[in-house]
């Protein structure tokens, strides 16, 4: 609290220079206009927008015409029979790539971080970082081709080692973890990126202390490396949570169909079929803005936990 | 870690499995993308079959060839190279604008955390869908390249990544600056931008790729399909492969010589290994940059 000592101080100058200092603030002002006016208009503009989920929505007559309903949209939201299985295997994808997402990662990064040839682990990194790169457009693209029963090389691969084939995106039971696979598959490269940095932080000194006391490498690993990175891990860990109804859009709807939704369908392609293809804007924003204020009440509680256990703070 | 002088043979065996199991993962993330590109080589009866794997089966490049002669393929190649350099442009330039401020401490800036607040509840909520695109309708840029450039013409995360590694800075750099009787646009640009090179780097990256990559907005905000970006136009052909082939009934004869060769599946592998070249060529040059860029922006210093 070094305020209190120096508040007198603060004081006489804040009189003295507030005329200086405004002049001197006024380009900070400037400089940040054009990203506020366009902020305002596309994302203040449209959380305005969700007013809809309260009306009785009809476009020609627009938002500020159309009737409210109160609650009406919820209320028929959650009596539609998918809804509740809609929202179970958001969940379920939602959970299980969270958790694939912190350990794969940070095993890969402790395995490769043993590697000390320096281009050997340079190239792997370099490839398996670039699967991230890709949009899962192109991903579905390749996944369709290559997990196809008939003439697909996984499933080739399969029938040599004599398991029938697999229809991976056709069948229910299938379905989920393909997505939470091929997910893993594309992200976990990149996300050992912050595993590998914090490992490549623990102090050398450590390892010789532990070497003359006689771990070996396995004891090495548990009592430096893994508490080494602890606090990165729990942080990951913690923000990952905002992410608890996100199943994956771009990634589920290019590569499902009709006869996955039981198992497939996610609330973010719920309402994208519910608005877009089958023009129930009031319903389909209904669900959005119960998908953002749960996200919301998860992310705030990941920000406050972050904080509280690893001092992260976003600004 | 080479200090120990004799290597045990457990150790020995360990890196033995542990230098296999590394290459198979890295082949794992390789092989989708070489057999998108033997099938892309080969020709329609051995792809057919299902023989290609890794290597070309009657090698071939009428696939490329025949998506060269598809206008709509090279239209929409336009769409996405217009609308890459225009949006990382604006982009950076919002990006640079809104971080540098927003790096001062709250005794050089005294509205810095109201403003801070202001963008951040846009990532913590966001309309959705649905009033997503009322908006953009209201603005009139349906169908124009705009639609696909303002709406996230900031990329907060980014700003914040860009932001938290201008506060990491050495303060003395900004003083000296301020004490030689700089104005902020020159301090920014002839102080502070020098210095933040991996941290650019490493969002224009971002930008790049989120620019090429994105395909749905093109679909939502683009009415006539001669408009979609190239992801756009992708998702279409993906999800409805035969489309393309339905329509060679009235196609030139141009066209229809490579029919005998080319069938969806080769074409669509080499329309998406085309659309992978880009990111190919930018990302080696990047890569340096992601753990100073990312790692020291993300978490603060």
């Amino acid at each position: 609290m070094h305020i209190h000592k120096t508040k007198g101080v603060e004081h006489v100058l804040k009189t003295r220079w507030n005329k200086d200092k405004l002049i001197r603030e006024l380009p900070l002002h400037i400089m940040l206009i054009p990203a506020i006016i366009l902020v305002l208009i596309y994302s203040y503009g449209s959380m305005v927008g969700t007013v809809i989920a309260f009306q009785k929505f009809v476009p020609s007559k627009g938002l500020f015409g159309s009737p409210f309903v109160g609650f009406d949209n919820f209320t028929n939201l959650f009596s539609m029979p998918n809804i509740w299985p809609v929202i179970r295997n958001t969940v379920v994808i939602a959970f299980a790539k969270m958790t694939a997402g912190v350990v794969v990662p940070v095993v890969f990064a402790l395995l490769l971080n043993e590697i000390s040839t320096m281009w050997a682990k340079r190239g792997i990194q370099t490839i398996v970082y670039l699967p991230n790169f890709i949009s899962w457009i192109i991903l579905a693209g390749i996944f369709k081709d290559i997990l196809s029963p008939n003439t697909g090389i996984i499933n080739a691969i399969l029938q040599q080692i004599g398991i029938t084939p697999i229809f991976f995106l056709g069948d229910q039971k299938w379905f989920p973890f393909t997505m939470v696979f091929t997910d893993v598959w594309k992200t976990f490269g990149f996300g050992s990126v912050i595993y590998l940095s914090a490992l490549t932080g623990i102090d050398p000194s450590l390892y010789e202390s532990a070497q003359i006391d006689g771990a070996g490498r396995w004891k090495q690993m548990l009592h430096i490396t893994l508490p080494g990175i602890t606090s990165i891990i729990v942080l990951m860990t913690v923000l990952s949570m905002a992410n608890i109804l996100n199943g994956g859009f771009d990634q589920i709807y290019n590569m499902y169909s009709a006869s996955v939704y039981a198992t497939g369908d996610i609330l973010d392609t719920f309402v994208f079929r519910l608005g877009i293809q089958n023009s129930q804007y009031a319903i389909s924003t209904a669900a959005g803005l119960f998908k953002s204020a749960v996200s919301l009440v998860f992310i705030a509680v990941s920000y406050k936990l972050a904080d509280k256990f690893a001092g992260y703070r976003i600004f | 870690m080479n200090h120990s002088i004799k290597v045990s043979t457990g150790r020995k065996v360990f890196l033995c499995f542990d230098y296999i199991f590394l290459l198979f993962i890295a082949f794992i993330c390789l092989l989708p993308f070489i057999n998108l590109l033997a099938i892309s080589f080969s020709s329609k009866l051995p792809v057919a079959a299902g023989e290609v794997t890794f290597w070309p089966k009657g090698f071939t490049t009428s696939a490329y060839e025949f998506i060269m002669h598809n206008n709509a393929f090279v239209k929409a190649l336009w769409v996405s190279i217009q609308r890459t350099l225009l949006g990382v442009t604006v982009n950076l330039v919002l990006i640079v604008l809104t971080a540098y401020p927003l790096s001062k401490s709250t005794a050089d800036f005294r509205l810095r955390n109201v403003y801070s607040w202001f963008f951040v509840i846009t990532i913590l909520f966001s309309g959705g869908l649905i009033p997503g695109y009322m908006v953009v309708r209201y603005t009139h840029l349906m169908d124009t390249i705009w639609a696909l450039i303002l709406p996230g013409a900031l990329p907060v995360f980014s700003m914040l990544v860009v932001m938290n590694y201008m506060r990491g800075l050495p303060r003395e750099l900004e003083e000296a600056a301020y004490i030689d009787g700089a104005n902020h646009l020159h301090t920014l640009v002839n102080v502070i931008l020098p210095v933040c090179l991996p941290t650019l780097a490493t969002v224009t990256l971002f930008s790049f790729v989120g620019h090429w990559n994105s395909w749905f907005d093109g679909m939502i905000y683009m009415n006539k399909v001669e408009n979609y970006p190239l992801q756009s136009y992708l998702q279409t052909v993906v999800i409805n492969p035969d489309a393309f082939f339905r329509n060679t009934t009235n196609a030139s004869a141009d066209i229809m010589r490579f029919v005998s060769l080319v069938n969806s599946r080769t074409s669509n592998a080499a329309q998406l290994f085309l659309a992978t070249i880009p990111i190919l060529c930018v990302y080696p040059f990047l890569q340096k940059y992601f753990t100073t860029g990312l790692v020291m922006g993300s978490v603060k210093g």
